[in-house]
């Protein structure tokens, strides 16, 4: 358990796996099942618990210790690679029929026909879900339209947000950095109190943004209007600064406008980053919505720097 | 949950589908359909365009865009002008 959450916050993330090759559960004979799975430990351990009890052969691909359906959709996890480990362990020889089964998320990076034309195995697509395999063998591998499907649940979204909070968080430290230094700057110098008292609500609206973009937008995925990730981002972001607004000066126009203009788009640009971990998005959609965001963050950016300087100079006008 | 409208880029040749539903067996969203012996889209929307129906077609009925749906990915090969990639794909380790 303890390595399963230190996974999920990436601390060994990427070196999570286990030996490929062959392994058995239970006592599997020359008539028993063999499954595909990549080598990733928490995929791996995950089908080995639902096996319990049954006796069959797993065959594990070198997926660089990558979950089935990413390595699928890289390669890794495909053809040549379940080719390269049917020979090596020389299955022909182990067991005496002409099945095998390979997790339906592995299917983007196999094509069952090439498997058969250059093996004689025929391609048994299991279950989406490691917790349907026991019924799908048991019904003559079949699985349902349900274990087709793949789910994407409140569940689902809560063990990602980790991997979407930790990168956002790495960069605030710079984030936090510019914002002491454009606050500290006066013309007397560099202020450390006015850095303080000026930039302490601009890290606060930081942090909430991250909040809103990488926690609440993936978990509220489903509740938040509009498709787009970077409307979705936006309009928690916008929710989350706010009522956070009376943090700052109301009089001062030029600062306020900087603020509801930057922070729900920092929101925004967080919240598209998870396009990339959800199980519905796909490629073309992706590239339709940066085209449109990433120039418009860039702008944002621009003009909301403008507008902080523009307050400050003003500020000193006055003094 | 559907992403956006219109611009998944699935595509059936209807005049090389043979209808043997090896399409329908893998799709994870339910996008397809065999009728009259021909596979057919009926749920556009909900293709993430993985490809796991193009490469399972032995007669090459199917076409999609395949690639990574991951926006760091993509703003990566903007600025660098490659590929796009997670960002680690090349080396031995792995993210996704």
């Amino acid at each position: 358990m303890a390595d399963n959450i230190k996974c999920r916050i990436s601390a060994f993330r990427n070196d999570y796996r286990i030996a490929p090759g062959l392994y058995a559960v239970g006592s599997p004979d020359r008539n028993s099942d063999i499954l595909v799975s990549a080598n990733y430990k928490l995929s791996f351990d995950e089908l080995r618990r639902e096996l319990t009890g049954l006796d069959l052969w797993v065959l594990v691909l070198d997926t660089k210790g990558i979950n089935v359906w990413c390595a699928a959709g890289k390669g890794t996890f495909g053809t040549e690679e379940l080719l390269k480990r049917m020979t090596g362990t020389r299955l022909d020889k182990i067991v005496d029929h002409k099945r095998i089964i390979i997790p339906q998320l592995g299917a983007p990076g196999v094509s069952a026909h090439k498997i058969r034309q250059t093996t004689g195995f025929r391609v048994y697509y299991g279950p989406v879900y490691a917790r349907d395999i026991r019924a799908y063998i048991s019904d003559g591998y079949k699985a349902t339209r349900q274990m087709r499907r793949i789910d994407f649940t409140l569940m689902d979204r809560l063990v990602l947000t980790p991997m979407e909070i930790v990168p956002a968080m790495k960069k605030y430290p710079l984030y936090a950095a510019i914002v002491l230094l454009i606050f500290g700057i006066q013309p007397s110098g560099i202020i450390f109190r006015d850095a303080f008292y000026g930039g302490l609500p601009f890290l606060v609206f930081g942090l909430v943004s991250v909040a809103a973009g990488a926690f609440l937008t993936p978990l509220l995925l489903p509740f938040i209007p509009f498709r787009a990730f970077a409307v979705k981002g936006w309009l928690t972001g916008m929710a989350a600064v706010l009522p956070l607004l009376g943090m700052i000066d109301r009089s001062d126009a030029l600062l306020n406008s900087a603020v509801l203009l930057f922070f729900p788009f920092m929101s925004s640009y967080i919240a598209l980053q998870f396009t990339g971990s959800t199980t519905f998005t796909g490629m073309t959609g992706v590239k339709k919505e940066l085209k449109i965001a990433v120039p418009a963050y860039i702008g944002i950016a621009a003009v909301s720097l403008i507008l902080v300087i523009a307050s400050k100079v003003s500020h000193w006008g006055i003094i | 949950m559907k992403y956006l409208k219109n611009v998944t880029s699935i595509k059936i040749n209807p005049d090389r589908c043979t209808g043997c539903g090896v399409c329908l067996e893998v799709c994870p969203h339910d996008v397809l359909r065999v009728g009259n012996g021909k596979a057919s889209i009926i749920d556009r929307d909900s293709c993430m365009e993985c490809g796991a129906c193009v490469s399972n077609c032995a007669f090459a009925a199917l076409s999609v865009d395949k690639g990574v749906g991951c926006a760091a990915a993509l703003i990566n090969s903007m600025i660098t002008g490659g590929e796009p990639t997670c960002g680690c794909s090349s080396s031995d380790s792995g993210c996704c």
